[in-house]
């Protein structure tokens, strides 16, 4: 027992070893170029580090002020920059608010129900459209990317969603923008590259279309398919515009975003949340901590998916980048 | 299960398209969502254009609109706010190209020189996180930082230096609204430069040593000709997208600067189009920047194609 527990431990501890040895490999300056001088490594350095801290610090801030106490938010005179007094007090008085509760819940479902909607509509086509000379390809795909470089403009397409009685409408926030042709290519450029000796297989055995998208291609491009459903996602949790156009005036129906532009950017009042202090009647701003709080809401959906796709990011993206 | 379906890959012979329809109609099948959604949502707003050549009563409706032929245009044409969104667009456009478009071809080349891959990767973690952030989330924390109350002016008052706000002066607006582009999005540029610079072959860099040159020779001779075609590509893209410098972006910040600084065409048709009633009016604004755009594509193009580039498509 002990015995094959070490032996594990030091085929672990070899494997390691020998992973760290190809990044030293693949890190390693060639033979053949010159050291840098040490002005040019400080000025590398420099610019790298200050290019971090512009995107790190005001997270930084942004993240401790949100955790900070009313104390420490009036010794700093605003924004917490270094940790004085910490608590979570913030997200507790957040959490019970029941506008930023309804519009957690508003955006969760909307991003929910659009990405499926989105993933589910952009895979079977972009499948319908992979298999080489399958009929009517050249026709669909020319319809497809037409709509990249002609749009009827806003106002058109603002008339029609009307017009469909979509004002007031959940599905106004969703359908109309529901497709990204460029997703559809680069799941199209990936289903395209899937091995056709394993689809023929799979035909020989008597699989449909519909079975070898579910059963093929789409267990071997789980990469792609995670980017794309990532960026659907972020679309739908970033969205407010379609808001603004589609339900400006109920505010139980507003997203998350919508929240944050009206209350925390424009500084005006959070309505019907007595017991945080905000007044109903008199605008009166939420303290600077709630706002920095409803901040970091918006951001941790993000943060959470992020490192998940993060490593897929480069090889999708850079297909559609270069096939796009 | 149609067990008589040819193979797929049918050799050179062209098959009757009736059993072609018939092998390929799950196919066929698969795509009519998407095809639905397109013609709903892109094509029919396409015949909405007419429009702009109405004056549209939201009563009627675009069948019983009264036609008035090019008035919108004339009324547009003479129009001095237009005039004004339309040349702000085209100075943003103008300072994001100068400012902007250089950022993420010199943090690509900063970013492939640096040896270690564990930076280089936490390096490109950082930088394409605000490209996932939303508009409303950047600007916040540009207020939360530069504004009024914000971490800077916080410091200036503690240091009795006088205030400086940057978020709501229109004159600065332009290197306001293009630092927050370059914090959102030159991170996430650096992607495609990235590609272009691992496609490069060393050997090419090995052999220029051995033959003497330098780094700034080898960057003149070898790295800068293997970007050219994507640095081509970006311009081409960035010239045809001259009259979109976004919207929500300026439609967040209208508010704090002013219309005079902050209109730009997109909310010029929004405001004159949606938020006033005048349908017709922003349709026309709409339908000129949609002609413009699209003759600065081909206009890029053509331009592109006589540097000897491929550009958005091949010649």
């Amino acid at each position: 027992m002990t015995n094959a527990l070490t032996i594990g431990s030091r085929r672990e501890k070899r494997r390691r070893a020998a992973v760290a040895a190809r990044r030293r490999a693949r890190s390693a300056r060639p033979p053949w170029e010159e050291p840098p001088t040490a002005v040019g490594r400080a000025a590398k350095g420099l610019t790298l580090g200050g290019t971090l801290a512009v995107i790190l610090v005001p997270l930084w801030i942004i993240v401790l002020t949100s955790f900070s106490t009313p104390g420490a938010i009036n010794r700093a005179g605003g924004l917490v920059i270094w940790p004085d007094g910490l608590t979570t007090d913030t997200y507790r008085e957040m959490l019970s608010d029941p506008t930023v509760v309804t519009a957690l819940t508003v955006s969760l479902g909307i991003t929910a129900v659009g990405t499926a909607v989105s993933m589910a509509v952009s895979v079977l086509c972009a499948y319908g459209l992979s298999r080489p000379r399958s009929f009517g390809q050249r026709f669909v795909l020319l319809l497809l990317i037409v709509t990249m470089f002609v749009s009827g403009g806003l106002i058109p397409s603002f008339l029609v969603v009307t017009g469909l009685g979509g004002y007031d409408q959940w599905w106004a926030l969703i359908l109309p923008s529901a497709l990204s042709v460029f997703n559809i290519l680069v799941l199209r450029a990936f289903y395209q590259e899937t091995s056709s000796e394993l689809i023929d297989a799979a035909r020989m055995d008597g699989a449909g279309d519909w079975r070898i998208l579910w059963s093929v291609v789409l267990p071997t491009s789980r990469a792609v398919t995670a980017v794309t459903a990532l960026f659907y996602a972020v679309g739908y949790w970033n969205s407010f515009f379609n808001v603004m156009l589609y339900m400006p005036t109920d505010s139980q129906k507003w997203p998350l975003q919508y929240v944050l532009l009206t209350y925390v950017n424009r500084a005006n009042g959070l309505p019907g949340s007595v017991n945080s202090g905000f007044g109903n009647t008199q605008v009166q701003t939420a303290p600077l901590s709630l706002q920095m709080a409803v901040v970091v809401l918006t951001l941790v959906p993000l943060v959470i998916v992020y490192p998940f796709v993060q490593k897929h990011l480069r090889t999708g993206v850079l297909t559609g980048a270069i096939k796009g | 299960m149609s067990t008589a379906a040819p193979e797929r890959p049918a050799g050179h012979t062209r098959l009757n398209w009736r059993i072609r329809l018939r092998r390929d109609k799950s196919l066929l099948l698969m795509t009519v969502p998407a095809v639905v959604l397109l013609l709903v949502f892109n094509y029919v707003p396409l015949f909405g254009i007419v429009t702009a050549f109405q004056e549209y009563d939201p009563l009627v409706g675009v069948w019983h609109s009264e036609w008035v032929g090019f008035d919108q245009f004339q009324q547009l044409f003479g129009d001095p706010a237009f005039w004004a969104a339309l040349k702000n667009t085209l100075y943003l456009s103008f300072v994001q190209l100068v400012l902007f478009f250089p950022v993420p071809i010199a943090l690509a080349l900063l970013l492939n020189s640096v040896l270690s891959e564990r930076i280089r990767n936490f390096f490109q973690s950082v930088v394409y996180l605000p490209h996932f952030f939303s508009w409303v989330l950047a600007v916040t924390i540009f207020q939360q930082m530069l504004g009024g109350a914000g971490v800077l002016n916080q410091f200036l008052r503690q240091h009795d230096i006088g205030t400086w706000d940057i978020m709501t002066n229109p004159h600065t607006f332009a290197l306001l609204v293009t630092s927050q582009a370059v914090w959102k999005e030159a991170g996430w540029g650096i992607i495609v430069f990235l590609a272009a610079l691992s496609a490069i072959n060393s050997e090419l860099y090995e052999a220029a040593a051995a033959d003497g040159a330098g780094r700034v020779r080898r960057m003149w001779h070898i790295t800068l000709p293997g970007l050219r075609g994507v640095i081509v590509l970006m311009l081409v893209l960035r010239l045809g997208n001259a009259l979109s410098v976004g919207f929500e972006q300026f439609l967040i910040q209208r508010d704090a600067v002013g219309h005079e600084a902050a209109d730009v065409l997109d909310t010029f048709s929004f405001y004159y189009g949606i938020s006033t009633g005048g349908y017709s009016y922003g349709a026309a604004a709409g339908l000129f920047k949609s002609v413009v755009s699209l003759l600065l594509i081909w206009g890029a193009n053509r331009l592109a194609h006589a540097f000897g580039e491929d550009g958005l498509y091949r010649k």
